[in-house]
């Protein structure tokens, strides 16, 4: 029988197992921010270990900071947590992007750009959109705080082998489609414990036409499905990113790379647990109406009703959600009111993001309801989309352009909405209170965002026309 | 770690599916650079109200769920972010035991390190246990990890599912890193060859 993707590389990482049986895997990347990272090191202190590889560590700060330039933290508390870490990646020789660099940001915008993912990796970070990396087809997953501080003392990490799922996506995306929405609608299909106990495969002809951006943004929300991690096999798009964002020693050792990378694919033969097949072309722009990623649906569609669910949990789910979101079951979800419109995240904080952003409001205002930010993931997104002139666009459509962070995604940092308010949001989670106590998330793309910010409502991008 | 092995003690009951991380613990308490002083702020937005009052309708605000130690709940707890510091919360509040038809990935990986037991039940066994809950009347849950069953008030046992790793390192309230350590030749070697086999990781 043949072997997976994630088969392949799970082999080629086993080190051994511990006496009692566990497998132990070997760790390429280990990826740090502020907020999961300061127990771990002072628990690693306190244990008198060290860093076994500090150069195969590389930390940003990102969850906690002011995205206004030079702006306040939220508390006292918030810029002791980034110092902590500063402090943390002085004492143990680690590489950090920190504040005032142009490759600060999103650590998992930050990472990929830098050149710090290869194919075929084991990637982690106490983050559980770690996930983001599997585009490239490393192995790439969230664990917790006592796991980073297992991972700083040993460069390895205990793990079980996890099942495999391949979700293939046939067909051709219709225009107006993104990632984003492939996302939503997978969440929407399997729900979020589709992938628990699994790792993600994704494939077929939508997917090798994403372009690498369009696979970070969806494995990134392969979490959102409870999937360890999410995987897309490397191919010349992928190869394409690497020349331009990756520095190698010698051509040889890059020939020597590709000619391995090549290899990071599931054979013909291999026999996955599990196999999802989606029809790409019955997908349509996706918007969330409830308070969990799977409460979504098409933007054409209507909100649902408790009645329109089997289970007695799922009903009574629904249910929780309408109340907390004050929506009417049956309601045309197009017709659904915003105050506030977020571009950004590690989900989609890219510079294609924005570019399809702009593309929508280009020459146009937003409704005068509406407060929109646009939150680049990274120094170099900023730049980029600066250069491009994309700044220009949001700024005089009436939009905020502000400093690279996670900022409204997780409303960690003081950017958040009042209670009661409504917002778009190209983020990953629209749990209760997620942006805020009392705020209410509508998951869309970016595309999608743009458009709910001109008309004030959730809106269907394809009204625009865009060419996306 | 602290050793576990069995647990009795007072349940409180939140029937929702899909209770996520950042219900458990919310943002704002994320900044704390210690592991420490979590319980307070466990499943905030719906223990208290605006003016910071105590929520009366909220489960462990009653008088007979108060300070609850073993907590049931709908399927896939813990489903959202990687944060620990929902386990740590969960524990800061005094809670031993949670019981679930399914537990997210790294919130599962999470409590077991933290020597909170997190035991899976079947949905027909979660509804003998929902059951079991009597209004305005505390009762008392007890999970026997060494025989993998949960007990009901009146004496009777389910069973619940763990792996046998999980499981053996609860019971031995074993440090998952020494355990790596002890491979240490193990893992120089792999490194070693790893590192000659793919360069460009390391270039």
């Amino acid at each position: 029988m043949g072997k997976t993707l994630y088969d392949k590389i799970w082999d080629s990482h086993l080190i051994t197992h511990t006496a009692e049986g566990k497998p132990v895997i070997y760790i390429d990347r280990h990826l740090v921010h502020e907020v999961t990272s300061p127990q771990a090191f002072a628990a690693l202190k306190a244990a008198g270990r060290k860093v076994r590889r500090p150069e195969q560590t590389l930390a940003t700060v990102d969850h906690s900071i002011p995205t206004l330039k030079n702006g306040p933290y939220v508390n006292e508390e918030a810029k002791t947590q980034v110092e902590a870490l500063q402090e943390n990646c002085r004492n143990n020789d680690i590489r950090i992007f920190d504040l005032g660099s142009i490759d600060q940001g999103v650590i998992h915008v930050v990472a990929p750009e830098s050149g710090t993912i290869l194919p075929g990796m084991t990637v982690v970070c106490g983050d559980s959109h770690t996930s983001t990396h599997g585009a490239f087809g490393a192995l790439a997953f969230g664990i917790g705080t006592s796991e980073v501080e297992h991972v700083l003392a040993t460069q390895a990490l205990q793990q079980e082998k996890s099942k495999n799922l391949l979700v293939r996506f046939n067909g051709k995306l219709n225009s107006g489609v993104t990632a984003k929405d492939i996302a939503l609608y997978l969440v929407g299909k399997i729900g979020t414990k589709g992938g628990t106990g699994h790792v993600i495969e994704y494939s077929g002809p939508a997917i090798r036409n994403l372009s690498m951006e369009g696979r970070m943004t969806l494995c990134n929300m392969s979490i959102e499905c409870g999937a360890r991690a999410g995987l897309i096999s490397p191919d010349e798009a992928t190869f394409d990113y690497l020349k331009n964002h990756v520095i190698f020693s010698k051509k040889t050792v890059f020939e020597q790379a590709l000619e391995s990378w090549k290899q990071l694919a599931s054979d013909k033969d291999a026999e996955f647990d599990r196999v999802v097949e989606i029809d790409a072309g019955l997908i349509e722009p996706q918007v969330t109406w409830g308070t969990s990623p799977e409460q979504v649906v098409g933007i054409s569609k209507k909100i649902p009703s408790p009645d329109d669910f089997n289970s007695p949990e799922k009903a009574a789910a629904c249910q929780h959600a309408l109340k907390y979101m004050g929506l009417t079951p049956g309601a045309d979800i197009s017709e659904t009111k915003i105050d506030v419109v977020f571009i950004g995240s590690c989900t989609n904080g890219r510079i294609e993001d924005f570019r399809e952003a702009a593309k929508i409001l280009d020459g146009k205002k937003i409704n005068k309801a509406v407060t929109a930010i646009a939150v680049p993931g990274s120094g170099h997104v900023k730049a980029q989309a600066e250069d491009e002139g994309l700044d220009r666009i949001f700024k005089s459509a009436g939009m905020e352009w502000r400093e690279p962070g996670c900022s409204m995604c997780l409303a960690m940092n003081g950017d958040r909405l009042a209670p009661g308010q409504s917002s778009a949001s190209t983020s990953n989670r629209n749990f209760e209170g997620r942006q805020g106590k009392g705020s209410k998330t509508h998951l869309v793309s970016p595309a999608m965002a743009a458009a709910a910010a001109l008309t004030g409502k959730l809106t269907d991008v394809r009204q625009f026309n865009p060419s996306v | 770690m602290e050793k576990f092995t069995r647990f009795k003690g007072r349940a409180a009951l939140l029937d929702m599916v899909n209770i996520d991380t950042d219900q458990i613990i919310p943002k704002q308490f994320l900044t704390k650079t210690d592991r420490d002083g979590y319980g307070q702020s466990l499943f905030y937005d719906w223990r208290y109200l605006e003016n910071g009052k105590e929520n009366p309708d909220f489960e462990l605000n009653k008088s007979e769920r108060r300070n609850a130690e073993i907590l049931v709940s709908g399927d896939n707890f813990g489903c959202g972010s990687s944060r620990e510091h929902a386990p740590w919360a969960l524990a800061g509040y005094g809670f031993r035991v949670i019981i679930a038809p399914s537990f997210a990935d790294i919130f599962y990986g999470n409590s077991i390190k933290n020597g909170l037991l997190p035991a899976i039940v079947s949905e027909d066994d979660l509804e003998r246990i929902r059951s079991s809950f009597i209004e305005n009347r505390a009762i008392a849950l007890g999970a026997d990890l060494e025989k993998k069953i949960i007990e009901l008030p009146d004496g009777s046992e389910i069973g619940f599912q763990i792996a046998d790793l999980p499981r053996k390192t609860m019971l031995e309230g074993i440090d998952q890193i020494e355990q790596t350590l002890a491979c240490l030749n193990d893992l120089a070697a792999f490194e070693k060859k790893y590192r000659q086999e793919h360069p460009w990781c390391f270039s």
